[in-house]
């Protein structure tokens, strides 16, 4: 009871949103402010590293290697209305939930295999 | 007078249009009903006694059916109210109010006295956290870890001088037991409402437990 009276001024889930899975490569498009009233859109496209449930707060972390190869993360709340799109590219066949493990990797062996689907004929 | 008694439900976070996230609690509060009025005439100050949490009449007391009038008149009992306009209550609380005229036993509180925007003072009984000591009570920094210390991480240090006062000032702060009791927290902002769902999201931290009793008032420091 009190769970469902906690959800009640949650926002509904933006169903334009593609279903997220960790090592999945996005591109997400996230509305900025620039000075005072201007608003433009930022792209940021990295590796989903991170996924955290928990109702209004659902999040997100994307890992991208920035300029002079320094890694950057961002996390983003779901159910931000300043998320304007969701993009996913590829996914990775993965072995943890977290994929802290990046982090201290670069080039070679920061990749991930991708996820192939042998069971359907598109593949 | 702006007032109201609800049950804590929890903690979350909601967004604006614009995207700032805002930290709030959830209170399911009232409907409340009005269970008595005080005036200078009666009881020499003006205040309204009101009812929340409706419950199963059998877990009053009869003294408390008595109060609420859910005990029928009778030749043996000619004094009993009789004919109750409110349910049964779990919980009482008085508000004070300078024209208490303007109210009737049985009228409803609601939600919808309130607005988005609005501040408010809500009180509760906070956490009982046992017997603590002085960093947690009373945020002492305690003492060195190092530099040959031992046993003195979290102790209060010196408590009073000997030669000049030779006794420990009263209110000095010690370890003690902590939480468990009455708190207010003034000028907290009214963030959203549902009055269908008879809720109300308070910028902040409201005092006590997740389905304690709150009460929610007007602010008294500002409008």
């Amino acid at each position: 009871m009190s769970d469902l009276l906690l959800k009640a001024f949650d926002n509904e889930p933006n169903e334009n949103f593609p279903e997220l899975h960790v090592g999945d490569s996005v591109t997400v498009y996230v509305r900025v402010n620039v000075g005072e009233r201007n608003e433009r859109v930022q792209m940021v496209r990295g590796v989903v590293i991170r996924l955290r449930n928990g109702g209004n707060n659902r999040n997100f972390t994307v890992r991208r290697i920035g300029a002079n190869g320094i890694g950057v993360e961002r996390t983003f709340l779901m159910n931000s209305p300043r998320i304007e799109r969701i993009d996913v590219h590829r996914s990775a066949h993965i072995r943890q939930a977290n994929l802290y493990y990046l982090r201290g990797r670069t080039g070679k062996s920061a990749r991930l295999r991708e996820k192939r689907d042998y069971l359907s004929k598109n593949s | 007078m702006k007032g109201l008694l609800g049950i804590k439900v929890g903690m979350t976070q909601i967004f604006d249009e614009t995207g700032v996230v805002t930290p709030v609690t959830i209170i399911e509060a009232g409907p409340c009903f009005v269970t008595q009025v005080k005036d200078q005439a009666s009881d020499g100050y003006g205040a309204i006694q009101v009812g929340f949490g409706e419950t199963k009449e059998k877990r009053l007391s009869g003294g408390q059916k008595g109060h609420l009038g859910l005990l029928r008149k009778s030749k043996k009992h000619p004094n009993r109210k009789g004919n109750s306009e409110v349910p049964a209550v779990r919980y009482l609380r008085e508000f004070r109010v300078e024209e208490s005229g303007d109210y009737n036993v049985g009228q409803q509180l609601t939600v919808e006295q309130f607005a988005a925007g609005d501040i408010v003072d809500v009180t509760g009984k906070t956490k009982g956290r046992g017997y603590t000591g002085v960093v947690k009570r009373w945020g002492f920094g305690g003492g060195s870890k190092t530099h040959g210390q031992s046993d003195r991480w979290r102790a209060p240090g010196s408590i009073s001088a000997a030669s000049g006062t030779g006794h420990v000032f009263k209110g000095k702060k010690m370890a003690g037991r902590t939480g468990n009791a009455r708190k207010t927290v003034q000028n907290l902002e009214v963030m959203r409402i549902d009055s269908e769902r008879n809720l109300i999201a308070i910028k902040g931290a409201v005092p006590g437990a997740k389905g304690g009793l709150v009460i929610i008032r007007g602010a008294v420091k500002k409008g």
